[in-house]
């Protein structure tokens, strides 16, 4: 296939170098407007609350397929453990807002675990700035920490993979055990009121529907930014041929870490927007299964356009609502012959799909 | 002249080299000393050891003893980025050039890699002068936003080439630079080397003899991993020793195919 198109190109290589039209060049700010207007005036005007709620969901797990587009689109690391990081974020926010609820004293599950005294490393999660810093700080220092050791080591493609569904896994463990700290199977939930805002109002759910989908909007600008920068045609260059950027002079781990540990941030920031938005985090919401989901949405979406990411994410879990409500077993084996049909016939995802009927009608 | 020759300009000073693979001893105890400005082919049957102590020189291949400096520094143990950052640069028998990336995209990684990591983070504005200075000589100005994909094999080696100038190196390693090309490709790289060679240090790895006999000077013929000898072309190709080498070779392949 990839034979075909080089031939195509080929025959239109004696072109003289063509500037984007202004047209060309003004239609991504074009759709990126007409998005925002449709997600910041339309939505809040026309859906009820509770479909504003489930779109709100699905722009913060579109903030984490941001991040895997960029790992993975952009740098070629399938990130398959994205949950790790969306739950380090979901807990530190979790462990704010529970702390707030119990107002100097400890939080319901410790007391119907036996825990007599609040845990030291619970302690400073009462003050909201550490919280929220601490939802995109700690993940960014593990997957740093974490790619200086692989990434220098070589380890990359299915190995890399694995390891961090292997960690995603053991993260499950690890919370699901500490049932006095985290609240285990269960995680942490009952959540009453976030910076004196009654969570159950319906008032606060949109605002934080706002927050979300500006949140959304402002990380999708930066990465785009960094997609077009040096530093992003670097990514591409270590993706595609990672031997060679070392004899360009470049440590590909050092830009691997880079990325990686942005992808991680992204996926931390989403995980303290979800907890108030949903009102729950528990290790079934960031295991091997949801961070495989969202890998999923991110191909069928379109990889290799971190517009095809946010798509894929709000389209998959859309879908994954609608199925659940009509027939929830089916949801499992369409998702899975679904991301089959697009490796094969669209590699390019939905994205991909768009681009090409719009060359062809042009 | 000679390679034992220590002048204060030599830049690469390669001292006793071996190297290992699994027991068979790809290189054998290499002397090489290069001074600066020179270009100097380095020639020999296959399997003489050259892509070896190319790839040794860049960081590719470690050896089991003996000596690399360049400019007074040891490259033994270094990584392959860090040499680059050094001032050696390299291209690749089968030229890799990005293919999703524009001509002048490939071009300007190539010279951006001493700035810090933080200052790549801005959107490149413009074609900064070693680029554009690499497109000149190249001659690839038609294809600079044109995606590196749509080149002719020609052409990608050029690329590469204009890569390896953009990235300003002062000692420059090109592994068989011909391979593959036409007749008219040739004369056209033949040039664009002499070009280069006047204000750079150069090492051409190459098969050819035709090309060699055109463009060559100085050079060193390596065989079995030892160096055979050294000398100007005419001496080198008048040595019967190189003579036996080639024409050894071929007489021993001549009976493996009857026997």
């Amino acid at each position: 296939m990839s034979t075909v198109v080089t031939s195509k190109d080929a025959s239109v290589a004696p072109l003289p170098p063509g500037r984007p039209s202004w047209r060309a060049r003004l239609q991504g700010p074009a759709v990126f407007t007409a998005v925002a207007v449709l997600a910041l005036v339309v939505a809040p005007l026309v859906l009820e609350p509770f479909r504003l709620g489930l779109l709100a969901k699905y722009l913060v797990y579109a903030i984490v397929a941001l991040g895997i587009g960029l790992a993975w689109g952009q740098g070629g690391m399938l990130v398959l453990g994205q949950g790790v990081f969306f739950g380090l974020g979901g807990y530190a926010m979790g462990m704010y807002l529970k702390l707030t609820e119990a107002q100097g004293g400890l939080p319901d599950f410790m007391v119907w675990s036996g825990v007599e005294e609040l845990p030291a490393l619970w302690a400073p999660f009462a003050n909201p700035v550490f919280a929220l810093a601490m939802a995109v700080v700690a993940p960014v220092v593990v997957a740093a920490l974490l790619g200086a050791l692989v990434f220098r080591q070589r380890v990359r493609g299915a190995y890399f993979a694995i390891l961090t569904q292997a960690l995603a896994a053991a993260f499950v463990i690890l919370l699901v055990g500490q049932q006095g700290l985290t609240g285990g199977t269960n995680g942490l939930t009952n959540f009453f009121e976030l910076f004196g805002q009654d969570l159950a109002l319906d008032s606060t759910q949109r605002g934080l529907y706002f927050v979300v989908a500006v949140v959304l909007g402002l990380l999708y600008l930066g990465a785009r930014q960094l997609v077009n920068s040096r530093f992003g045609r670097l990514l591409v260059a270590v993706r595609d041929g990672e031997d060679r950027v070392r004899f360009l002079g470049y440590n590909p781990a050092t830009v691997k870490t880079v990325t990686f540990a942005i992808s991680a941030g992204m996926a931390g920031l989403a995980g303290a927007l979800f907890v108030p938005v949903v009102g729950i985090i528990s290790p079934a919401l960031l295991g091997v299964v949801p961070s495989l989901e969202l890998v999923v949405a991110v191909a069928v979406g379109g990889r290799f356009a971190l517009a095809g990411a946010v798509l894929g994410a709000v389209v998959m879990n859309y879908a994954k609502t609608v199925f659940s409500e009509e027939l929830s077993s089916a949801w499992l084996y369409l998702q899975g012959a679904l991301f089959i049909l697009v490796m094969t016939l669209a590699p390019k995802g939905i994205i991909g799909l768009l681009r090409r009927r719009k060359e062809a009608a042009g | 002249m000679s390679g034992d020759d220590t002048g204060a300009e030599a830049l690469l000073e390669i001292r006793d080299l071996s190297v290992v693979f699994d027991g068979f001893r790809a290189l054998d105890g290499v002397n090489l000393t290069l001074a600066r400005g020179e270009l100097r082919f380095l020639i020999g049957p296959n399997g003489a050891g050259k892509t070896t102590l190319i790839d040794v020189i860049t960081g590719l291949t470690r050896p089991a003893g003996g000596s690399v400096r360049f400019g007074g520094k040891d490259l033994v143990g270094r990584k392959e980025h860090e040499i680059v950052r050094l001032g050696v640069g390299r291209t690749f028998q089968t030229s890799v050039v990005f293919e999703e990336l524009t001509v002048v995209e490939n071009l300007d990684l190539a010279a951006s890699f001493r700035r810090p990591l933080w200052a790549l983070a801005g959107r490149r504005r413009g074609v900064s002068e070693a680029v554009r200075a690499a497109l000149a000589t190249t001659g690839l100005e038609e294809l600079a936003e044109r995606p590196a994909r749509v080149l002719s094999h020609g052409q990608r080696q050029w690329l590469e080439i204009g890569m390896l100038i953009a990235q300003r190196p002062s000692l420059l390693l090109l592994d068989e630079p011909v391979a593959g090309m036409s007749q008219d490709e040739r004369a056209r790289t033949g040039e664009l080397l002499t070009e280069i060679a006047e204000d750079h240090t150069v090492i051409v790895v190459e098969h050819d003899m035709d090309f060699l006999r055109r463009y060559a000077s100085q050079v060193t013929v390596l065989h079995e991993g030892r160096v055979l000898t050294e000398g100007s072309v005419d001496d080198v190709s008048a040595d019967p020793r190189v003579q036996e080498v080639y024409l050894g070779r071929a007489r021993e392949e001549a009976t493996d195919a009857v026997g």
